[in-house]
Formats: structure tokens, sequence, C-alpha cells
């Protein structure tokens, strides 16, 4: 997987746009929320204010042609709030201020009859304006008389304020508990492809076929695509695996009738020339057949040493039935093969594999071994497990027995046996492949002795 | 015994009966899976031969038939196929055993046996040769009621022998018909194993003579 180029993960980009969005949405909620309070409390104040402002203006009157008023306690106790707000007045008629604050001055061209509201400021403090004009009608002409009641904002702010606090909780809140789902909902999805991932990686090198499991639609044409693959590779590998067939077909058939036909021949033929051109046939035809078929055997090592495909592998019923298979081979010496095995020897190991370097070991032992002699199979269960092939033949030759199970390396004393020199090799590479290694010994007999240990 | 060979390499076929003769058995040919499955319909075989790329389907649909059938004869298939995957598919559908092309005789006699063996009771094995009892499946020799198990290749230089009462064999013929050229046997290991029978069969009627300078034939008195 080292190879494969990654932008990002989808799942922290997911989580990250939608955390993202999240806390946007929390900024949001907190600005129009503070907002519309603030909205909600200026109206309010204003409501006051403007009932305030009223109380006073409806007390206007023309007394003896002066304009009075009589201002109502309840006016300025309305106004009365927790935080001490200060609260100011001015009344003016015209632009002349009667009583009051002078820095409170109305607007002009104010209607009679409305409220009118403005925030200014005085002397640092934030105050709040409500301004009414009322026209009396005197004996010398109307008069305009305006009533401002101003107050400060501190219970407002203050308000505001502890509004603000539970707004930001609860957008802190709404946060986290998106965050949660966002967490949650990218992981579910990047755990779809996560199990389709799995479902692909778990399979044996052999399996091709297409993925079945039910995927999210947005994943199916990936999946299709992948299906499509497989199903391409399947039908090249079955083409491949067809021509291989075809060919050994077409060349072994032959090659048994060549052989066949030397060996009926060979019934026949008395002359010692012609004998001996007639062996040296057979002989070569074995030679080839024997290394095609190691030369087959060991490419599918060499491809499957890659991807093992483990399985819960018991030696001794392997041994037992290649044993079985090898009896009549063994039986043409008269060797008996005896097979030294207690009990079940089970390993995690690909059986193919191992099944093809133990009849390679069988092989050779019984082609090297002397007629009517005994072939030893041994499973030994002491610190690691391994399996023995013995023979009491003649032993590897003690300068050989390093390169020995290097490829194509046959020892040198063979008596003529029909070898590729594979075998050895083939059993070596899947003791590796499945960690362990091959040791060659000879017995104390002088026998060979090679050794898997798995 | 009766063969029945299924191979549609005519060659091939004919090399290979011809050799199966020579033992002493009888052999049938067919060539394509249809002409196997008539034989096998009508005639009672020991052992079937079979091919796997045959000219009209898979041999392997023919074994699996065979086996629904619930016909016990034995198979051996003799296959260009050396993949290991093969091997197991094919004893998996229910051959006996398997061969790989091009093959030793001298193996496919020994295939054959063990697979005879296996199913023994199917075949008529045991013959009478004066007063020796001899089962060239099981390998028995029973001497005056005195058995003795045979080594292989002492079975197999017996039964050559039995085969052909009265005809004389040469050591080097013997050499031929008994061991795989692979084996390197010398003519001499060939008067071990004589000497090793003379042994077995002493005290019944039967002898094996040697004529000098030609060979070894067996005799009975009686």
């Amino acid at each position: 997987m080292a190879d494969v180029n990654v932008s990002g993960s989808l799942r922290r980009r997911l989580a990250l746009i939608l955390t993202g969005g999240a806390a946007l949405l929390a900024v949001i909620l907190f600005l129009v929320v503070r907002a519309l309070a603030a909205q909600v409390a200026q109206q309010g104040q204003d409501n006051i204010l403007n009932a305030s402002m009223a109380s006073v203006l409806d007390t206007a009157v023309i007394r003896e042609g002066r304009v009075t008023l009589d201002f109502p306690y309840s006016s300025l106790s309305m106004l009365n709030t927790a935080a001490d707000d200060r609260v100011f007045y001015a009344i003016h008629e015209g632009a002349t201020l009667l009583s009051g604050y002078d820095w409170l001055v109305p607007q002009s061209g104010l209607s009679a009859g409305d409220a009118y509201f403005e925030t200014t400021s005085f002397n640092g403090d934030q105050v709040r304006v409500a301004t009414g004009v009322r026209i009396l009608t005197g004996t010398d002409g109307p008069r305009t008389v305006s009533v401002s009641i101003a107050q400060t904002q501190d219970a407002l702010s203050d308000t505001l304020n502890a509004i603000s606090r539970n707004i930001v909780l609860l957008g802190l809140g709404f946060f986290m508990l998106v965050s949660a789902l966002a967490i949650w909902a990218a992981s579910t999805t990047s755990g779809q492809m996560h199990r389709l991932t799995t479902s692909v990686t778990r399979r044996g090198p052999q399996d091709l076929s297409p993925v079945t499991q039910p995927v999210p639609s947005e994943m199916a044409p990936l999946v299709g695509s992948l299906n499509r693959l497989m199903s391409r590779l399947d039908h090249t590998l079955a083409q491949s695996e067809d021509f291989i067939a075809e060919a050994a077909h077409r060349i072994r058939t032959p090659l048994a009738t060549v052989r066949s036909h030397a060996e009926a021949t060979l019934q026949r033929v008395e002359q010692v020339e012609n004998r001996k051109s007639l062996q040296a046939m057979v002989r070569a035809i074995d030679e080839s057949s024997r290394a095609a078929g190691q030369l087959l055997d060991h490419a599918m090592v060499t491809f499957r040493a890659e991807n093992l495909e483990m399985s819960q592998v018991d030696l001794a019923d392997l041994l037992r039935d290649l044993g079985q298979s090898m009896s009549p081979v063994a039986e043409m010496k008269d060797i008996s093969i005896t097979m030294e095995i207690d009990g079940p020897a089970t390993l995690q190991g690909d059986a193919i594999l191992l099944q093809n370097a133990l009849r390679n070991l069988i092989d050779n032992a019984l082609k090297y071994a002397p007629v009517e002699t005994g072939v030893t199979v041994r499973i030994s269960k002491a610190a690691r497990l391994s399996v023995s092939i013995i023979d009491e033949g003649q032993g590897f030759a003690s300068d050989e027995i390093q390169t020995l199970s290097g490829r194509f390396v046959r020892g040198k004393d063979m008596d003529n046996k029909v070898g590729s020199g594979l075998g050895l090799t083939i059993a070596h590479e899947v003791a590796i492949a499945h960690g362990g290694e091959m040791i060659l010994t000879n017995t104390a007999e002088g026998g060979a002795c090679v050794t898997l240990y798995l | 015994m009766k063969y029945l060979l299924v191979e549609d390499n005519l060659e091939l076929a004919d090399a290979v009966a011809s050799r199966i003769r020579l033992d002493g058995h009888t052999v049938d040919h067919a060539a394509k899976i249809a002409e196997a499955s008539a034989f096998v319909d009508t005639g009672d075989y020991d052992l079937i031969l079979l091919d796997i790329m045959l000219p009209d389907g898979d041999g392997r649909s023919f074994l699996k038939q065979h086996r629904a059938r619930k016909n016990l004869t034995p198979v051996i298939v003799l296959t260009a196929r050396s993949q290991v995957s093969d091997r197991i598919s094919l004893l998996d559908l229910g051959a006996d055993d398997y061969l790989t092309k091009p093959f030793d005789h001298a193996e496919l006699q020994a295939r054959c046996r063990a697979v005879l063996r296996r199913n023994a009771g199917s075949a008529q094995s045991a013959q009478t040769i004066g007063d020796v009892e001899f089962d060239a499946v099981s390998g028995l020799l029973n001497v005056n009621g005195n058995c003795i198990n045979l080594r292989n290749r002492e079975l197999r230089l017996l039964e050559l022998l039995i085969g052909s009462k009265g005809q004389v064999f040469s050591k080097q013929k013997l050499v031929d018909r008994l061991f795989s050229y692979d084996d390197d046997v010398s003519e001499n290991a060939i008067e071990v194993y004589i000497g090793r029978l003379r042994k077995h069969i002493e005290g019944s009627n039967v002898q094996i003579v040697t004529l000098r300078g030609l060979g070894y034939r067996l005799d009975y008195d009686g």
C-alpha cells in the first residue's frame, strides 16, 4: 500500500467541514439571538420611557399664560431599575428649556402625539431618550411643549450580558453536539469504506469474485469498477491458466506417446546400441517433463509465497495423505515409508505450499534411497515444529551441504538420477515463506536428513 | 484384469494399451467421453485410466458422472496438467489416483496395483499354479499352507513368470519389464530376486529353471 498517492483523509475532511459549519452556525446563532434580545430589551425600556414621558406630558397645561407641568411621582418611580440607572429629564417650550438638563435638546420638527426615541451619550454613558411633543392652545396661540426623559442603560446592558452568557453556553453546547454528530457521521461514512477495504484485503490470492456485500450508492461506482477489474483479471488469469494447461497438454501428450513407444520398443530390441539410445530417449523425456513440472511448481511457490493463503493445517494429516499417494512409488523399490507422527501437529500455513514442499522432499528421498531400505518421515513438536525426511542413502556430500538448496544445484554424485535440482529449492523457499528454515544434515548412519522448521 | 483406457491421442493410447496387454491384461480403448460411458455401461471393468482433455468434454465431468452413478470401478487419471491444485481437485472429484504425463509404465503398474489393492474384493486376483497359490494384488504367496508376504519386486517377477508359464525370459527382458529406467537396475539384481523366489517356493511342485545363456522359465509338475 506504500505506493498509493494519498491526498488527505476523507474522514478528516468531512469532520472538518461539519465542525466548521457547526462553529459558523453557532456564531450566527449567537449574533442573531443577541440582536433579538437587545431589540426586545430596548423595546421594554422604550415602552417604560414612553409611558413616563407621556405621563409628564399629559400634565402640561397653560395656566395664567404660562406652561406648567406637574411631575407625577410615578413617572420617575416607574423608571427604577435594579442597576440604579440614572434618569434625566428636560422640558422645553419651543427651544427654551423650562426645566431639567440642558444637554437634553429635543430634535426640532417633531410632530405632536408621537414619541421619538434616540440613543445618545452623556458623560460617556449611553443613554436612551424618549421625547414627546404636545401643542397647547393658549390665549396667545398654540405653544409647543416637548418632554424628554432619558435613562442610562446599565440595567439593559446587564440583562444583555446575562442573556449573552446564556447564548454563548447554548452556542457552545450546540457546537459540541454537532461536532460529536459530525465525527460520528464521518466515521460511519468512512467505516463503510473501511469495511469494504477489509473485505477486499482479507481475500486469498485466488479469490477474484465480485464484491457482493451491500455498499452505499456513492460507493457503488467504485465497487462496480473494482468488480469489473477483478472479473477482467479473473478472465485473464483463467485464460493464462487455460493456456498453460493447453500448452502442457500439447507438449506432454506427445512426450508421453514417444516415451510409451520407446518403452514398448525396448521390449523387442536386443541390440545393445539401440537399447542404449532408446533408454537415453526415455531418460531425456523424463528429465524434461520433471523439469517442466518442477518449474511450474517453483513458479507457483514463488507466486504464493508473497500471498500465503493461510489456514489451519494439520501436518500429520497432510503427511499421511502424501505417504499414501507416494507409497506406490516407494513400493517399486521396496522402500518402506515410516511415519513417526504422534497426534495432530497443526500450524497456520499454506496447505498447498506445504504439501508441495513435502512431496518434493519425499520424492527426493525415494529417488536417492537404495532399494529395500526405509524412508522415515518424522514430526517433532519440540521447541519448534519441524518435519524431517530421513533416508538410508549415501547422504549429502559434506562440502555441498551449504549450496544444495540453491536453484538448479544438484549434488555431484547423482548416479544418473533424473532431476532438475529444484526440489530442495522449492522446499527451502516454502520454509522461508512460513518464517522457518530448511536444514540439511547427514544421519549417524550416513543417510540424508532434510528438516523443515516451520 | 480388464482395463478401460480413455484417451483421445490414438498413438499414445495404442502404446499404452499394447504395454498393458503385454502384462497380460485386457484393454478396451475409448477416444471420447461418450464412448467411454457406453463402454462402462456394457463392460465390467476392474480399472479405468482416464485422460482429462477429451474432444467431447472434460474428463472431470465423466468422473463426476461416474461417481454420481455410484459406479465403484476405480479411476486413475492420466493428466498433462501437473499443478498441485489440479491434483487436489481430481482427488476431490473421486479419482483414486493420478499420474502426470509422460509417465513411467512401471509407475502406472504400481499405482494400478495400489488402487486395486485398496478396492480389493472387486477383482479376482488369486491364481493357483501347482500347489502354489498366489495373489498378485495383495502380494500373498501360499506354499503348502505356508503364507508369505512377497516384496514388491519379487511379486512382480513372480507375476510375470506365472503370467507366461513356459516362456523363457532373458535377464534383460525381465529388467525391461519390471523396472523403471530411472532405477538403473543391473541384470545381476535379477539373479538376487530369482534366488529369493526360489527360496519362497521351495518344497512346492513349482520351479524356476535357469537356462544357461537364455534366461529363466517357470515350470511345474502336474
